[in-house]
């Protein structure tokens, strides 16, 4: 019986808040259009952006090296760069990124290379601005192949293998299935904004629940009902998890099918070269898993700040900190160096994301997913205990 | 019928200290009759019905509705009363008739007893027309034959009504009083709470003039004139108030 009222409770919940814009537009719009739009958008400017910046010729000047003529004559026939005239306030021109580097070639550069003396020419750049660290590659890339040639011209002539010079090869193999490889990169991202998205779904339903109701006076009207506290609130409690994990479900297909449509666009542009972008299914569905307890969490802590609340203004005063408690612990498993133990395990939300990055990168450590399922499963628990016991309270329901 | 047993509720409040907002109240309502709670603002008569209704708890005294006891059976006592007050407000996006189904799923009725009642009670308070209105976008009038369909649609026993021609004009007032009397004619017990002393004249058997959330003067309209020596409900009420300690 009691079953039956949680699910009339539920459905009309539901109903209510679906045709709210509001809802709508948290749980549709924003995981299954914005978001999309926001990362094939961005990722797609950054990668056209990026390719016609190595296109451009970098603006270079060449600070001395006037008797160095074999080294201008070099730089000039590569036609990589555009040589600039010297000027004493190159530092600034930089700065102000009318030219992109300078380099410092000192006095009888070549005849101090041709004796064998040492030489050192001077790349300025603007570390960090785009366009410049593509010119200061270009241009140590341009020094290093010269050095080498010289290298290797001075080994010929003294009839010394070039061997002598690269007595051994480095090389590297990836030895992580491309499935792992791709996992590991978007475990650092997805568990993140899975939690997010469910917290963020969560925040308009259990506001709208609770101190809307209050606001609207049909919180009075509720209670004249003959249903028992408890279901109320439990059937309010299970249409913000809806709404949360349909959120987080929507926003996280929405990102699969980005980064599908990504790493199509990826592919065609360079030419067989694919980004190591793979999705595990089964990966991906134990993420989810472990989202449940998690949703249920912020589904019964966001009704209870609704329900303490006396409108939808100071829930929302209430709901900024406890977004930010959020993202930081979300977006901390991120850091390099922090990995899932059994103390962090019982830290809620970076538990979760943690755990979520490991599941991500093909690592199921049983021991740690039991204790991080378990802790949110006890502090669900807790905060669905603590809305009903604050539904029962009429001096929270009619708290003015 | 109801009735109270030295009903008393006390808030805390961090600046005010305790209000006794209900204090020491008894009184009795019989099935066919109307009794009414007049009293000015902040005398108690809100916080009196929400207590019947247990919408509150007492802090002290007991009350029976229907029945049942309001502190050890409130669920009992709110599936045989109907409630309307001015703080019970209709779900704006829903429709009349998904709102008055809503509440009759809730208080338990299956879908062949619900659909001939709804039905039945929207002929009856002439909503067909907007039936299938969602209630935000209805007028005051309409909204009010909403919430009466609400309280009905289970069939109560017990009627409580807290100011239930607040903010309405004077047509949409007159309906709401003569099905105040209709709930009287069906046998069912009426308790009504106003400041409107013509309502209270032209509605209550019995009178309660509350103040500082007691009990000051309980009878009928002719009782109160007779120990008060006055004609008119509104001289008899200010007399009770300027009398009170």
């Amino acid at each position: 019986m009691s079953s039956r009222f949680i699910g009339i409770v539920y459905r009309k919940e539901l109903r209510d808040l679906l045709r709210d814009r509001r809802t709508i537009i948290s749980m549709i719009v924003m995981p299954v259009i914005v978001m999309p739009l926001l990362m094939t958008g961005l990722g797609l400017a950054a990668v056209k952006l990026g390719g016609k910046m190595r296109q451009e010729i970098p603006k270079v000047m060449v600070l001395g090296g006037a008797d160095s003529t074999n080294t201008l004559s070099a730089l000039r026939a590569l036609k990589a760069f555009d040589l600039v005239a010297p000027s004493p306030d190159f530092t600034n021109l930089i700065s102000d990124k009318k030219i992109n580097a300078a380099i410092g070639i000192p006095t009888n550069f070549d005849a101090a290379v041709q004796a064998g003396e040492p030489a050192a020419v001077t790349i300025y750049t603007y570390e960090g601005e785009f366009k410049s660290m593509i010119a200061s590659e270009s241009l140590d890339q341009f020094f290093r192949l010269r050095r080498d040639r010289i290298v290797g011209e001075r080994l010929a002539e003294r009839h010394l293998p070039e061997k002598l010079f690269a007595p051994f090869e480095i090389r590297k193999t990836n030895v992580a299935s491309p499935t792992k490889v791709s996992g590991n990169l978007i475990g650092m991202i997805l568990p993140y904004l899975v939690i997010i998205m469910c917290m963020t779904g969560a925040i308009y339903p259990s506001v709208d629940l609770t101190a809307g109701e209050k606001e609207r006076g049909t919180m009075e009207t509720l209670l004249c009902s003959p249903v028992a506290r408890t279901h109320l609130v439990l059937g309010k409690g299970l249409v913000v998890l809806t709404v949360s994990l349909a959120t987080a479900c929507l926003s996280l297909l929405s990102t699969g099918a980005s980064v599908m449509l990504l790493k199509k666009l990826a592919v065609n542009s360079a030419k067989g070269n694919p980004l190591p972008l793979t999705l595990d299914p089964s990966s991906l569905l134990a993420v989810l898993v472990m989202m449940l307890p998690l949703a249920i969490f912020f589904s019964g802590a966001l009704l209870a700040i609704g329900l303490y609340s006396r409108s939808a203004k100071e829930a929302n005063s209430y709901l900024q900190p406890l977004l930010i408690c959020t993202v930081i612990p979300a977006a901390a498993a991120a850091l390099p160096g922090v990995e899932l133990n059994y103390g962090l395990a019982l830290v809620p939300v970076l538990n979760v994301s943690l755990a979520g990055r490991e599941i991500m990168s093909g690592l199921f450590h049983w021991n740690y997913i039991a204790v991080v399922f378990g802790s949110m499963c006890l502090y669900a628990a807790l905060a669905v205990a603590l809305a009903v016991a604050l539904f029962k309270r009429e001096d929270v329901l009619f708290r003015t | 019928m109801i009735e109270a047993r030295q009903l008393t509720k006390i808030f805390r409040d961090k600046k005010r200290g305790e209000i006794r907002a209900v204090d020491n109240v008894s009184f009795r309502c019989q099935p066919g009759r109307i009794f009414g709670l007049l009293g000015g603002n902040g005398a108690g008569k809100t916080t009196c019905l929400r207590l019947l209704a247990t919408i509150l708890q007492p802090s002290a005294g007991a009350a029976t509705v229907a029945g049942y006891e309001v502190v050890t059976q409130p669920e009992k006592v709110r599936a045989n009363i109907g409630f309307l007050s001015t703080g019970t407000a209709l779900y704006g996006r829903l429709t009349a008739r998904e709102l008055v189904e809503y509440f009759g799923r809730l208080h338990g009725l299956s879908d062949d007893l619900l659909r001939p009642r709804l039905d039945a009670l929207f002929a009856a308070l002439d909503m067909n027309e907007f039936r299938d209105g969602r209630c935000d976008k209805l007028s005051s009038g309409m909204k009010q034959k909403v919430s009466i369909a609400r309280t009905l649609i289970h069939d109560p026993a017990v009627m409580i009504f807290d100011e239930p021609t607040h903010g309405l004009d004077v047509l949409a007032a007159r309906a709401v009083v003569d099905f105040i009397r209709q709930c009287r004619a069906r046998g069912k017990t009426v308790i009504f709470s106003t400041h409107v002393m013509s309502e209270m004249e032209k509605l209550c058997d019995t009178i309660a003039i509350l103040h500082h959330g007691r009990i000051m003067a309980e009878g009928s309209l002719g009782q109160l004139r007779e120990r008060f020596s006055c004609q008119d409900l509104e001289d008899i009420f200010v007399r009770v108030v300027e009398e009170t300690p």
